[in-house]
């Protein structure tokens, strides 16, 4: 077992779009790998490798002290990746032909290895390899696989290969470590389940199914409680003796992007919630909160203008207690008797809102403008807790789409299935003489509306870039967001919330499509 | 007397690289009176010059593709080794190993000689005679993958890997976007020396020249039109076709492709990855960085004169090994390594 063979796993994921050829992959590799190879791979792609010692600039100075330097600087410019260019470039030396060395053994060896041995450690292995195997160490040494398997990917396929739920193993994930020998002996019935020991671990998420007319019908308003359904991320929170962390839905561990809630984590108790920007008393547009979950480690001036907050749904866990078993108005009653005692800065739970009708609710849920609201959530009053998507215990009834009628103006191919159609398109609406950009959608459209979208795409297209065509300013396409907000970073200055194609509009002319001004005014400054 | 620099009778005009004293072109890219042709593809064999000289492969395969009054005025064959005096230049084809019946250009004037390679590869090919080096004192290159990054592997492993996906996806179609002259022949020779005995399926743009090389004398095996009606061929078969159709609508008859593409470009993961290749294969029918700079050194010329690709690199590295390196930017030269026909298997 080598490090080769982890490079042919690395190759077929980068290779492969589909998100089930990347499942089997895996599935292959947790099946085939022997320990410990096979729970360091894991870890590799889980992203919870962390070497302490080997990084990007050891690489270079190796590679710059054995290639010419006007040939590495032409190469890295056409190749791009600096990783990559290096994988490519290293001088193969034919006489080299010790074994080439384990996965596992590499990552013990960096470990132990002291920063001055590194270097002709990593050299050494680099002159056994091939290409491929070099560009996997390369990678594993400097970080950052980027081989489009997430760590919720590797988790699913490890729950598919071993029969496991897969909430089950992210209730044990964070109390275990690579190589994960424990875990894969649980997995496969050869030892007991792992104890994460205090460790803050992450409890999956209960989730909402959306909420179609028919099921509207037969529900009755004294049977259930609403909410706000707010537009930021999901989290949950874990603080505990053993640690604090903010979990994303997929339970990636955020907490570092916020470090200004660090300080309010000092009570014992999981709790779900909204992770919102809210600025005097108003949630900012999502965009915002999204600029804090792109740094790793936000600046000050990032966190005191782009001040975080969490806004309370439920409460999970209160000390040791497991409340989630409990019916949904009990385990309100407990957040809000803890929220009462606790006090934690910089959040607030979530109001329920009254109603007596079904008909009111609706009232109700038209009536909300504010663009920090994506509508309602409906939540059984007698439901428990239950991790994932369970029909008819929680609703999320979204408020109706806004539309407009904006010009395709650019299409592209998609992926997998789609290759070979034109699926991507990118819209624009009229300011002036002129169509700008306003947003792209990849979805909305039937079989037979993207077969059409296709077809039309091919016959008038005026000209191509690589993948992407421009076509004649004349096909009108309905578009259907949840909101839209104002942009810095986009040209038309609007940033659009998940658009996607509602009609295609062979009736109407281009010339009557929507004006860029008709959409900014519906935006409240 | 000292002979005269190669330099002095062979230049570079608008239309190419030019013989003085011998008044004709080599693969020049507008039509000439006079041109020596090194190979049938598109960017080397352009159509409607006055007379035209080359191998009888070549000109078999410019008939074929641009019609018998297009591929020369008067056309003239030269069986390789042979030597025809032009105007005082002593002229010889030698094999270059690219594709069938290419030829080095070689000419000698006054004791002084000059190389013209034309595209070239040095591994063995079945489809195609193996490079000849010829010691000159100007040899004009390519430079289509001169960067040390490109390095060829044995084309018999990168069959392998291809017939190993195959056997892994056994109700998949894999499909190989190859150019049709050349490629797609070594790719299928390549296939019957791993054993591959299945029909080949081919879109109807490699058809042709597939019939043409088996008229010339290279057996390629069963091979059948990637038609709608033959549909039942394709599960778990390897079909060929122009790399423009492997993601196009050309590509739904087949059962749930996997696009490859055979190419020295698909040594760049990039490169594979932005064409939504799934199944790269490093094949090239052209010398990689090391089989360039050995070339340069068996050839043993002072001087090497580069018409296309990335000479800076070739250049830099010539330098080092004491060679003068120039480069022509001739225009017109270009890849035929991956050819994007527009609107190609529409």
């Amino acid at each position: 077992m080598s490090v080769k063979l982890f490079a042919s796993l690395l190759e077929s994921l980068v290779y492969t779009p589909s998100r089930n050829g990347k499942l089997r992959l895996l599935r292959h590799w947790f099946a085939t790998a022997p320990d410990p190879d096979r729970g360091v791979g894991l870890a590799a792609l889980a992203g919870e490798l962390a070497l302490k010692t080997a990084k990007p600039a050891l690489v270079r100075d190796l590679v710059a002290g054995r290639t010419d330097p006007t040939l590495l600087a032409l190469s890295h410019d056409y190749v791009g990746d600096f990783a990559e260019t290096v994988a490519l470039i290293w001088p193969e030396r034919p006489g080299a032909n010790q074994p080439p060395p384990g996965l596992a053994e590499v990552v013990e060896l960096l470990e132990l290895t002291s920063k001055a041995d590194l270097p002709e450690l990593i050299a050494s292995w680099l002159d056994v390899l091939d290409a491929s195997a070099r560009f996997a160490l390369i990678k594993l040494v400097t970080g950052g696989l980027r081989v489009g398997a997430s760590a919720r990917l590797a988790k699913t396929a490890l729950a598919e290969w071993s029969g496991t739920a897969l909430d089950e193993i992210e209730e044990v994930w964070h109390g275990v470590a690579p190589p994960y020998i424990p875990l894969f002996r649980w997995l496969e019935g050869k030892g007991p389940r792992p104890d994460p020991n205090g460790a803050p671990v992450f409890r999956p998420l209960m989730l909402a199914h959306p909420l179609e007319e028919k099921d509207f019908a037969a529900l009755h308003a004294a049977d259930w409680r609403a909410e706000w359904k707010w537009d930021g991320i999901r989290v949950q929170v874990t603080s505990g003796p053993g640690g604090a962390r903010l979990w994303s839905r997929g339970g990636e561990d955020v907490s570092a992007s916020f470090p200004d809630l660090a300080p309010s984590l000092t009570f014992h108790a999981v709790l779900d919630g909204e992770l919102l920007v809210v600025r005097e008393g108003e949630v900012a547009p999502f965009a915002d909160l999204q600029q804090r979950l792109n740094r790793k480690a936000p600046g000050a001036k990032l966190q005191q203008q782009h001040p975080a907050m969490i806004r309370l749904y439920d409460i999970l866990m209160d000390g040791e207690e497991d409340l989630r078993s409990l019916p949904f108005d009990a385990r309100r009653a407990r957040l809000e008797a803890w929220f009462a005692r606790e006090r934690p800065p910089l959040m607030d739970v979530s109001p329920l809102i009254p109603f007596s009708s079904m008909e009111e609710l609706a009232a109700i849920r038209d009536g909300a403008r504010a663009a920090s609201i994506e509508g309602l959530m409906l939540k059984r009053a007698d439901s428990a807790y239950v991790p994932g998507r369970v029909k008819g215990l929680w609703w999320k009834w979204k408020r109706d789409p806004l539309t407009i009628d904006a010009v395709l103006m650019y299409a592209q191919r998609g992926h997998g299935k789609r290759s070979s159609f034109y699926s991507d398109f990118t819209f624009g609406l009229w300011r002036g003489e002129e169509l700008v950009p306003i947003g792209k959608a990849y979805s909305g459209y039937t079989d037979e509306e993207l077969l059409w979208l296709d077809r039309w795409i091919r016959n008038n297209t005026t000209a191509r870039f690589g993948p992407v065509r421009e076509v004649e300013k004349e096909l009108v396409l309905e578009v259907a967001f949840d909101a839209a907000q104002r942009s810095g970073r986009h040209k038309s200055g609007v940033a659009l919330r998940f658009p996607r194609i509602a009609r295609i509009r062979r009736d109407k002319p281009a010339s009557e499509a929507d004006r860029l001004e008709t959409l900014m005014a519906t935006i409240p400054d | 007397m000292l002979s005269p620099h190669p330099e002095t009778w062979l230049c570079t005009r608008p239309e190419g690289l030019y013989c003085k004293p011998g008044d004709f072109f080599v693969d020049p890219v507008r039509p000439v009176p006079r041109a020596v042709i090194t190979h049938g593809h598109s960017d080397h064999a352009r159509p409607d010059h006055g007379a035209v000289l080359a191998t009888h492969e070549t000109l078999v395969i410019m008939r074929a593709r641009m019609g018998k009054d297009r591929a020369g005025r008067v056309q003239q064959e030269i069986p390789y080794g042979e030597v025809l005096e032009i105007n005082g230049v002593r002229v010889t084809l030698r094999p270059a190993g690219h594709v069938l019946g290419s030829a080095q250009v070689v000419m000698e004037w006054k004791g002084s000689r000059a190389v013209v390679s034309g595209d070239y590869k040095r591994r063995s090919d079945p489809t195609c005679a193996p490079f000849e080096p010829v010691p000159c004192d100007v040899f004009v290159t390519e430079a289509t993958f001169a960067l040390p990054v490109f390095r060829h592997p044995d084309p018999a492993e990168e069959i392998g890997k291809l017939l190993h996906s195959v056997a892994l996806f056994p109700e998949r179609t894999h499909v190989i976007g190859c150019y049709a002259l050349g490629k797609a022949q070594r790719l299928i020779a390549l296939l019957r020396e791993a054993g591959w005995d299945r029909p080949v399926p081919l879109h109807g743009a490699l058809m042709k020249l597939c019939r043409l090389y088996e008229e010339l004398g290279v057996p390629l095996g069963p091979l059948e039109p990637a038609t709608v009606a033959n549909k039942a061929l394709f599960v778990g078969n390897i079909v060929l076709a122009p790399p423009s159709a492997i993601q196009d609508r050309w590509a739904r008859r087949l059962a749930e492709p996997v696009p490859c593409l055979a190419s020295g470009w698909m040594r760049v993961r990039q490169r594979a990855r932005q064409g939504g290749v799934e199944l790269p294969l490093v094949i090239s029918d052209h010398a990689d960085w090391d089989e360039l700079l050995d070339t340069c050194a068996e050839v043993q010329a002072p001087e090497i004169w580069i018409t296309h690709g990335r000479d800076e690199a070739l250049i830099h590295a010539l330098a080092q090994r004491g060679q003068r390196g120039r480069a022509l930017h001739l225009v017109g030269l270009g890849d035929d390594e991956i050819e994007d026909e527009p609107g190609g298997g529409e």
